[in-house]
This record gives structure tokens, C-alpha cells and sequence, in this order.
């Protein structure tokens, strides 16, 4: 059980059902590769078996110094990445609010300009050579977590005609259970874009949609060097294992 | 009004998108460098107990045709039926398996492969046994959450037989949309999103 307190109870609570009117449907037409590639049968609906209420632990042991530092994680020594400088910070929180601590983060993102260092990626903004896209980090004892980063640009993308992603930071969580698996993205106060993309508006409730947008802070900057973004974000919270049918004997 | 229950919404999914290479796999997409290996790229050692297998996978869309931008993440119990997990109180599992792996789809071919060992029996909620099985999440490009569902074995006829979630299938002919093919120490396992051969989906 690396990292975590020795004197802590694992929980083994199911999860709460999740809101899938809170979620995007899969098929989301205005989205266009949602149409071949949504499951159209319903779903298989059961309570959480151990092999949904188990998941792996990844321990800080596996971070490297510069994982949580994107302006500087993949640029040559001594230089750093184009772009606006941001702090992104925030909790992993559980349903019932509770922080979750020990939650892998993964991150991913364009560089200033909008253009990801990928071969599928031909839009004409240029490559920063000091910019690789990708960072991790692990949240403390509390769920709290932060990454320094430069605020990625918004791009164009062939859906519509003229459709354009608004600026976002992808965002993979593992909390303490696969049944908490969680891949979203943040976007950024403000941003007008958000309420134009098909893939923002899948998601039917506003509401919802508020929950994905990252608050300027302005609390929380580095004076003269970065802006900070607020972004919280929630995984499914579990029953309490107090009351559970448990198999006589146990 | 009645007292609030200070519950908080689960943050909506979105997702993955054409570039999940980038955050999850940088290496195998060229951004060496950042991370010394790809997180779940290797799930057994020399030391791991269990029977070595190879798992091929592909993810096929409304047309049949493969993905070629997927991730598939594999979660698994060892030889024993143990999951290495906080949350695994019957005893400790294998210290050489973690029992978790990922894979991009090859962005040529559409193919996932796992090299894993076969997991055993893991108890149900009532005690009885469940079959052989795991656990897959897959995320895409156009798929806006991420898929749950489970990849059981041709070669455990009985075990799959008496398996308490492939019993709650109600159209018996979907049961084989769970079911790899065993070929020599290979099992192979199309996901089809869609169409008649739809793959059973989770909601759990």
C-alpha cells in the first residue's frame, strides 16, 4: 500500500450509480464521430463487484521532478515553453466531499498556438520545439493537486466548416477504484468558444457545463510570473460499507 | 424543503480525443524523454505468477472498420483471483503483477496487444465465484465516456457457464460479444461498438 497512511481503512463501499443525464450521451450528432462509434444497445446495469471496487495505487515514488511542470518538462536546458504562464490547481473530490488523496492526474494539451505534437495534428500553427503537451502528478494527503503550464490555444477542427475548439487541458483521473475511472477537460473562464463546441454542448446541462470551467484566481498567481486557474474535480463517491449484505459469517 | 444532502455531481465526462496519445502513451507517439516509459506498457516480470497469455484486441466502429486511435486500459486480478489493491482485505496479491495495463490501438492496423498471465476466480458479492475475466475501459475520439466492459474466456465453458454477470444477460445470443477466442496462447477480442454483434457495455 505505497504512500498511503498506514492506519487508514481502505474503503470497500459500492459507488453511487452515475448520472448519466449528468454525462454526455454517447451519441451526440452534432459531434459527427459520435454517430459511428456510440453503443446503441442499453447498457448492463449491476452493483460494483470487487473487480470495480479494486484499482491500481500509483505511488509519488514514479514522478519525476519536472512531471507537474509542463513549461519546462520537455524543453531544452535553460529555455522554457512559448506562451501565457499558469498555475492550474485544484482538489480531486469524491461525491460526499471528501478530498481523494493518492489520485493519478495525467494531462494533456496544445501548445499556445493550438497545435498538439502529434502526426494527426497538421494545423498550421507551428510546433514549439520547448513544448511537449504532456504532465502528471499525484494529489496530497487532502486531494489537492497543482501544475504549472502555458494556457493552450484554441484551434480549428474539421467537424463543421468553421468549428473551433475552445482552449482546454484533457485531464485523466484514477481515484481509488476502476468504477471512478474519469477521462474530462477544463476550459477556461471566460472563453467563448466553450458554448459553440459540439463537444462542450453534449453535455446537456449548463450546470454540468459550469463544473468543466476553471476560475481565474487571481489569489492564487505568482506576482510577475504566472495567473492561476481554480479546477475541481469530482469522482463518484461510494455508500458507506457499515450496512452491506455481506454473506453469513463475514 | 427537506435538509440538503451536500452531495457534490460527479465532473461530466468528455472525450478522450484524437491526441489521448499524448497524455497517456507519449512515447509510443514520438515525445520521448518526458516519462522514462509508457504507464502500463509492461504488466508481467520474470517473477509473476500465472499462466503467460497474449491478448489482441480491436475496437470496431458502426462500419466494422477499426479504430486507430483508441486506449485500452486492462484491470485484473493475478493468478489467484487477488487484486492488487488497498481495497483487496481477503490477503495480498502477487507483488510482481499490478494487474493493470494500457495500450494505444496500432494507429496502422487498429490492433491492442497485452501480454498478461490468465487471472483466477474472483468471489462475487454473494461468494459465489465469478469466471476468469477483465475488466476493459476503452476511450476514443468520439466516444464522449468511457466504455466499461469485460473480456471473459473461450476455454472456461463451465466457469463462464455459472458466471453471475454473464447470467444477467437477458438476450442470451449477446453472451459471446464477451467471449475471447482462445488460438494457441493468444486471445483474440473484437469490441464492436455498434450493430448486431454489439459488444455488451457496463453500468456499474
Amino acid at each position: 500500500m505505497p504512500e498511503l497512511g498506514s492506519n487508514r481503512m481502505p474503503e470497500t463501499g459500492a459507488f453511487f450509480q452515475r448520472d448519466r443525464r449528468w454525462h454526455p450521451p454517447a451519441l451526440t450528432p452534432n459531434y459527427k464521430t459520435s454517430v459511428l462509434r456510440s453503443p446503441q444497445k442499453a447498457l448492463l446495469a449491476f452493483d460494483n463487484t470487487a473487480s470495480e471496487l479494486t484499482g491500481p495505487v500509483f505511488g509519488h515514488a514514479m514522478l519525476g521532478e519536472l512531471d507537474n511542470d509542463l513549461i519546462h518538462n520537455f524543453a531544452r536546458p535553460g529555455e522554457r515553453a512559448l506562451g501565457e504562464r499558469i498555475i492550474v490547481y485544484g482538489r480531486v473530490l469524491d461525491e460526499r466531499g471528501k478530498g481523494v488523496p493518492g489520485a493519478l492526474l495525467e494531462f494533456w494539451q496544445a501548445n499556445s498556438g493550438g497545435r498538439y505534437r502529434h502526426k494527426k495534428d497538421g494545423y498550421l500553427a507551428p510546433l514549439d520545439p520547448n513544448f511537449g503537451g504532456c504532465g502528471r502528478t499525484i494529489t496530497g494527503e487532502d486531494g489537492g493537486y497543482a501544475f504549472r503550464t502555458v494556457k493552450p490555444g484554441p484551434y480549428p477542427w474539421p467537424n463543421g466548416p468553421n468549428d473551433w475548439r475552445p482552449s482546454h487541458i484533457h485531464f485523466s483521473i484514477f481515484g481509488h477504484a476502476f468504477a471512478q475511472r474519469l477521462i474530462t477537460q477544463m476550459y477556461f473562464e471566460g472563453d467563448p468558444l466553450i458554448w459553440k463546441c459540439p463537444i462542450v454542448r453534449g453535455i446537456r446541462d449548463k450546470a454540468a457545463i459550469e463544473t468543466l470551467i476553471a476560475a481565474l484566481d487571481m489569489q492564487a498567481t505568482i506576482p510577475m510570473d504566472a495567473r492561476a486557474y481554480k479546477f475541481d474535480v469530482v469522482l463518484r463517491g461510494r455508500r458507506s460499507s457499515l450496512f452491506e449484505n455481506r454473506p453469513e459469517g463475514n | 424543503m427537506a435538509q440538503s444532502l451536500d452531495r457534490l455531481k460527479e465532473s461530466p465526462s468528455q472525450t478522450a480525443g484524437p491526441y489521448v496519445h499524448i497524455g497517456l502513451t507519449p512515447n509510443f507517439c514520438g515525445i520521448g524523454g518526458v516519462y522514462p516509459s509508457d504507464l502500463g506498457s509492461t504488466m508481467v516480470n520474470d517473477q509473476t505468477k500465472g499462466e503467460r497469455i497474449d491478448l489482441r484486441i480491436r475496437v470496431l466502429d458502426g462500419t466494422g472498420t477499426p479504430l486507430k486511435d483508441a486506449l485500452i486500459e486492462i484491470w485484473q486480478a493475478d493468478s489467484n483471483g487477488l487484486y492488487n489493491s488497498p481495497a483487496e482485505l481477503r490477503c495480498a496479491a502477487d507483488p510482481n503483477f499490478q494487474g493493470w495495463g494500457r495500450q494505444p490501438t496500432d494507429m496502422e492496423t487498429g490492433v491492442c496487444l497485452f501480454q498478461t498471465i490468465k487471472p483466477g476466480r474472483v468471489p462475487f458479492r454473494d461468494g459465489r465465484l465469478m469466471a476468469p475475466h477483465i475488466t476493459l475501459w476503452i476511450v476514443a475520439r468520439g466516444i464522449n465516456i468511457g466504455l466499461h466492459t469485460r473480456l471473459y474466456f473461450s476455454d472456461e465453458e463451465e466457469a463462464n457457464a455459472e458466471d453471475p454477470i454473464l447470467a444477467r444477460i437477458e438476450h442470451r445470443v449477446r453472451v459471446p460479444t464477451l467471449i475471447a477466442e482462445r488460438q494457441g496462447d493468444t486471445y483474440v477480442f473484437d469490441v464492436h461498438l455498434q450493430g448486431e454483434k454489439e459488444t455488451v457495455f457496463f453500468d456499474s
